[in-house]
């Protein structure tokens, strides 16, 4: 099939309709209908911070490197926890029916509700901040690991079997966590958009004095608005990257076997 | 050496309800080194269960099996087996799951590769080594689970109906290629099928297993010479005579 060359703007050209006519809409109803800078900024006024805020590019590395401390931190943690408590509830039914309960028990408490817990615990630290984005994080990584190991196809772990892979270590290392792959980096994908939603709660409560989050709050605390919205629009724009660079990693170098990646 | 016996062997499955199912019933079987012997036998009589207790996957309820007079007592190596669905590990290449038996073992990985590349020759299917399995058709997939299976260099290879799933050019193909390797490796088969054709085409003996509980009903020498014409007067009396064998089990099967 030959597929014909269009300028970008052509192939693209219903999306960036779309967003035009928002902005417009937007700027026409904060300048005509609203007349209110707190109550909605205009579009102009949040384009104009926009760049104001990306162009001081010392103090914007300094919020971004530190939200993606507090992120790394989170998800680190929910990674070396959550992945290796997935799999032993996934392989031994024993340990599944002891911690199940203790996990369905925790689960549904809101990250946020853990925010005193994390005080206390940790202070107003990083630590206590990564805590928050960790209670997020944590519950889809295992609950993602514990469902790719139910699902292992018992034939792979015969197979396995018969060609001498006996032990579990084994049977869980070269067989089950590589079948449970999908399954699991799926997990990690949820965790880190639930961890990312979490970032702005972590930096309310006074961890520092920097942070994406941090900055959203301080703009709001000097009713600057159109400041507000540019750190809102910079948290989902920043959400979509590191969800795309993941996605991108994983499809490339882990899951590349399975179909329709291949080639 | 790979001389299987199989002595007395029962299997009784209870369920979660208590209710028991009777697979096998007091199987024996004296298997010589590098025979090749056909299992044949009504759906649901225990082929399969019997397979597995020899692979070590599953255990008698009652009754001893020996490989070269030393008890099995699980899963292992030495039995190389090819199962009736795919197998192959998906996430893995063809030639990284040839490997896979030889990793395990601790062998290095230059060498595991080279004796890996080696029975993909055998298989003809070394110019695929790079592939995934879902690159593959059915029954290249079933001729990587063969290679794979004899890449630890087993005594034994149980195969459970693995070419039930191919069409049947193919199929007749992948058999002539399974004797071609028996008769370079000489190894023990045991090898289900559902077809009389493929079992008199393959074995040296034929076992006929009964309608559940499985039992051994008869066993049949096939004195045919080899390699074997499919369509000789001797193929077609062996044949009928399985079939008519099989034939009063099926209907006991069925009713």
């Amino acid at each position: 099939m030959v597929v014909k060359r269009t300028p970008i703007i052509h192939r693209k050209g219903l999306e960036v309709f779309s967003l035009l006519a928002v902005a417009v809409i937007w700027q026409f109803i904060a300048v005509v209908i609203v007349k209110n800078d707190i109550f909605l900024p205009p579009f102009t006024d949040v384009l104009f911070s926009f760049f104001e805020v990306i162009t001081d590019i010392s103090a914007f590395f300094k919020d971004l490197s530190t939200s993606l401390m507090h992120f790394s931190i989170g998800l680190f943690f929910a990674l070396i926890i959550g992945i290796p408590v997935g799999i032993i509830m996934g392989w031994f039914k024993a340990v599944n029916r002891m911690v199940d309960p203790l996990i369905e028990i925790l689960r549904p408490i809101p990250p946020l509700a853990w925010i005193p817990i994390a005080i206390i615990w940790l202070g107003f630290t990083h630590l206590s901040a990564g805590f928050i984005i960790f209670i997020g994080a944590v519950f889809p990584i295992i609950i993602n690991t514990f469902t790719g190991f139910k699902g292992v196809p018992l034939v792979y772990v015969e197979a396995g079997k018969v060609l001498g892979c006996i032990r579990d270590r084994d049977l869980i290392w070269y067989v089950a966590l590589p079948s449970a792959m999908p399954s699991i980096a799926a997990g990690i994908r949820i965790a880190m958009g639930v961890g990312w939603m979490c970032l702005v709660a972590a930096e309310y409560f006074g961890v520092s004095s920097n942070g994406i989050g941090y900055k959203l709050w301080f703009h709001y605390g000097i009713h600057e608005m159109n400041f507000v919205i540019v750190y809102m629009l910079l948290l989902g724009f920043i959400g979509l990257i590191i969800d795309r660079l993941f996605r991108y990693y994983i499809d490339r170098r882990l899951l590349k076997w399975r179909s329709g990646v291949v080639l | 050496m790979g001389k299987v016996t199989i002595t007395n062997v029962s299997r009784i499955f209870t369920k979660e309800d208590g209710t028991t199912v009777h697979a096998l019933d007091n199987v024996s079987l004296d298997v010589q080194n590098r025979e090749f012997i056909c299992i044949i036998g009504p759906s649901g009589c225990g082929k399969t269960t019997f397979l597995r207790i020899l692979a070590g996957l599953d255990f008698p309820t009652s009754g001893t099996i020996t490989l070269d007079d030393v008890p099995i007592k699980g899963p292992g190596p030495k039995r190389g087996m090819v199962f009736q669905e795919y197998s192959l590990f998906p996430w893995r290449s063809v030639i990284d799951n040839v490997t896979f038996g030889l990793e395990i073992c601790g062998t290095n990985k230059k060498e595991a590769r080279h004796i890996a590349m080696s029975y993909l020759e055998l298989v003809g299917l070394s110019k695929f080594a790079k592939s995934y399995p879902n690159e593959l058709s059915g029954g290249m997939k079933q001729r990587v689970a063969i290679a794979r299976a004899l890449v630890n260099d087993p005594r034994v290879l149980l195969m459970d109906e693995p070419f039930g799933a191919v069409d049947a050019q193919t199929r007749n193909r992948l058999q002539q290629e399974l004797l071609k390797i028996w008769e370079r490796d000489k190894k023990t088969v045991l090898f289900i099928t559902h077809s009389v054709d493929e079992a008199v085409f393959l074995a040296d003996r034929v076992v006929v297993f009964t309608a559940r509980p499985g039992r051994i009903k008869e066993i049949f020498d096939i004195d045919l010479k080899r390699p074997r014409d499919r369509t000789s007067v001797e193929a077609n009396i062996a044949r009928e005579k399985l079939l008519s064998s099989l034939g009063t089990e099926i209907k006991k099967a069925i009713e």
